[in-house]
């Protein structure tokens, strides 16, 4: 029986940059705990040798000729940006302290 | 054939070989939506201006062209799909304002292939959810019950459709989110086998299982829509290099002497009486046509469900990350204090994201995070290939698996938001498709006691959606249920 502790939840919540509540924290460690006790009966199962599907339907690796074309105008790109900056970047918050 | 009569595509070619306009047409159909959307909420954009600017421009070229196989035809687009020029934000906060830079390739298809942009339509957030609450723009309704689900996740495609409000959407299916509200809106919902259909420009939820998928009010319409939009694009490594069979040919042809599997035992438990009945009843029109129906156990059924929560949301965590605050829409407000790079990741995903699609975050952070990874998300890919194993024996011996789409008919709104668990056990009969990437296809196949529609899903081999459409429309000459309209929709009468 999978057991979730909140610190698991905290601990989670840090790698998948959440700024959970703590509302949340507590909701979320009701609700995964009791969704991960579900996922307990994978482990009846067997699988041994058994393959790993990761793409659904086989293909062969896909190639292209690496040719330069045109990609989307810096402008463009800009446009759904929170911040533009107004010099042709995104601008974002400091990144060291 | 006058404009307010029109349902169908065949209605649509009708009305303009007598004279209609594509921009009458366009009219009509924005007539319809201003007239009875509002309850509904299936459209988050109303594409007005731009949709008949591009009606005009049909007109100009002529509804006779031959390279229009979809002159004039409205298409209504599921909020997750990128339309240039026009909102798309997965009905997700952290999107609000963004405008798509760029076309989806299924959207250049339909372009090219003359149909008309009509709207953008409601979705749970990110696609993540089969009841259309999950959005920031608040429910979509079910045309059928204004106090119930459409389904989900692409509940504002299906309700849309089948209110008469526009012939066909585009969705998307990950694990039956066209299917479900399909079924649930009593219209046609076919999720193309993996890679059949691009899917550059969707915004990307689970790509592994991610489909991009026509909802119809006929299997014929739906056939039609799949042909406009399926084939290899070089802007999606994962589309399919086989040809693209004529779908419009093959519906002509019945398949001889089908046989029909049904998994009866893993029907026994959990399935709505009434359900079962109208699925019964459907199997029934089937054995009459000549049919032959048989057993299959597919032995790893049950463990569908659990299996896809693991693979969808690891997948999903992984392509969510991009939402950061750095170059899409939206950025918390931040104190210039405290403000560092992190904070601001951190509160934009708290502020930007709902509770389901945080929740299927955690959910697949921990399965990929270090020490749980073999358990979880390897033992979920494994286990995927004994459910594909389970079908490909089936196939030995049938030409399409059916089921009932889902257990229940459309339940009540907010009746299952305290409980996400009970919520994706609803998915029982649907999340197999998309983790084995076979096509499907539900069907409206009758009504409960109370008037809801139900569905019939049948599963066919990959790259075969030509039984499933063929096997389709032979159901539905026989049993016409597309031709009942829900209380909500337009009057085509």
């Amino acid at each position: 029986m999978t057991t979730l502790k909140r610190t698991d939840v905290e601990r989670i919540a840090a790698l998948a940059h959440l700024d959970l509540t703590e509302s949340e924290t507590e909701l979320f460690t009701r609700q995964l705990g009791d969704i991960l006790s579900y996922f307990d009966r994978l482990q009846q199962i067997d699988t041994t040798g058994v393959p790993a599907t990761t793409h659904p339907v086989a293909s062969a690796p896909v190639m292209r000729a690496d040719e330069p074309r045109p990609s989307m105008p810096r402008d463009e790109a800009l446009a759904n940006a929170p911040d533009p900056g107004g010099d042709g970047l995104f601008r974002v918050p400091k990144v060291i302290g | 054939m006058t404009a307010s009569s029109i349902q169908t595509i065949a209605d649509i070619r009708a009305a303009m070989t007598e004279g209609l306009t594509a921009v009458e047409i366009c009219a009509q159909y924005l007539e319809r939506i201003a007239a009875h959307d509002g309850p509904l909420h299936a459209f988050t954009h109303v594409a007005k201006e731009h949709a008949l600017e591009r009606a005009a421009s049909i007109d100009r070229r002529g509804s006779q062209d031959p390279d229009l196989p979809l002159a004039g035809v409205p298409v209504a687009v599921k909020d997750n799909i990128c339309t240039r020029g026009l909102p798309t934000t997965a009905s997700s906060r952290i999107l609000e304002g963004f405008v798509a830079p760029y076309n989806a390739t299924v959207i250049d298809r339909l372009t090219r292939a003359g149909a008309v942009v009509i709207g953008k339509t409601n979705c749970d957030e990110f696609a993540m959810g089969s009841t259309t609450e999950h959005s920031v723009s608040g429910p979509t309704r079910n045309p059928w019950d204004l106090e119930r689900v459409p389904g989900g996740s692409s509940g504002g495609s299906a309700a849309a459709v089948a209110a008469r409000l526009s012939p066909i959407a585009v969705g998307s299916d990950t694990g039956g989110s066209v299917r479900q509200p399909a079924a649930f809106c009593g219209i046609v919902g076919l999720k193309p086998t993996y890679g059949r259909v691009s899917r550059y420009g969707l915004l990307a939820f689970a790509s592994s299982l991610d489909q991009i998928s026509p909802l119809a009010l006929t299997v014929s319409d739906a056939a039609t829509l799949l042909q406009a939009i399926a084939g290899q694009d070089p802007c999606d490594a994962t589309s399919a290099a086989e040809a693209v069979p004529a779908f419009d040919a093959a519906l002509r042809e019945p398949v001889p002497h089908p046989t029909i599997g049904v998994p009866w035992k893993i029907l026994e438990d959990g399935v709505d009486p009434n359900v079962r009945t109208a699925f019964s009843a459907a199997i029934n029109v089937f054995r009459e046509q000549g049919a032959q129906i048989v057993d299959v156990p597919l032995p790893h059924a049950t463990y569908a469900v659990p299996t896809y929560y693991v693979v969808a949301p690891a997948e999903a965590s992984s392509n969510l990350a991009r939402y950061d605050g750095v170059r899409f829409a939206y950025r918390a407000p931040l104190d210039a204090a405290d403000a560092d790079l992190t904070s601001m990741y951190n509160r934009t995903r708290e502020s930007g994201f709902g509770a389901e699609v945080k929740r299927r975050i955690m959910l697949g952070t921990y399965a990929l995070s270090a020490g749980y990874y073999d358990a979880y998300y390897l033992k979920a890919q494994q286990i995927r290939t004994l459910i594909r194993r389970d079908y490909n024996t089936a196939f030995e011996r049938v030409d399409a698996v059916a089921m009932p789409t889902t257990p229940t008919p459309a339940f009540g709104l907010g009746e299952r938001s305290d409980d996400p668990l009970q919520l994706y056990l609803g998915d029982v009969f649907t999340v197999s498709a998309n983790l084995t990437g076979l096509p499907a296809i539900s069907l409206p196949c009758g009504y409960v006691a109370s008037g809801l529609p139900v569905g019939l899903q049948l599963t066919g081999r990959a790259f075969d959606e030509e039984t499933l459409l063929r096997l389709g429309a032979g159901y539905e000459r026989d049993a016409p249920w597309w031709r009942d309209t829900p209380p909500a929709a337009a009057s085509t009468g």
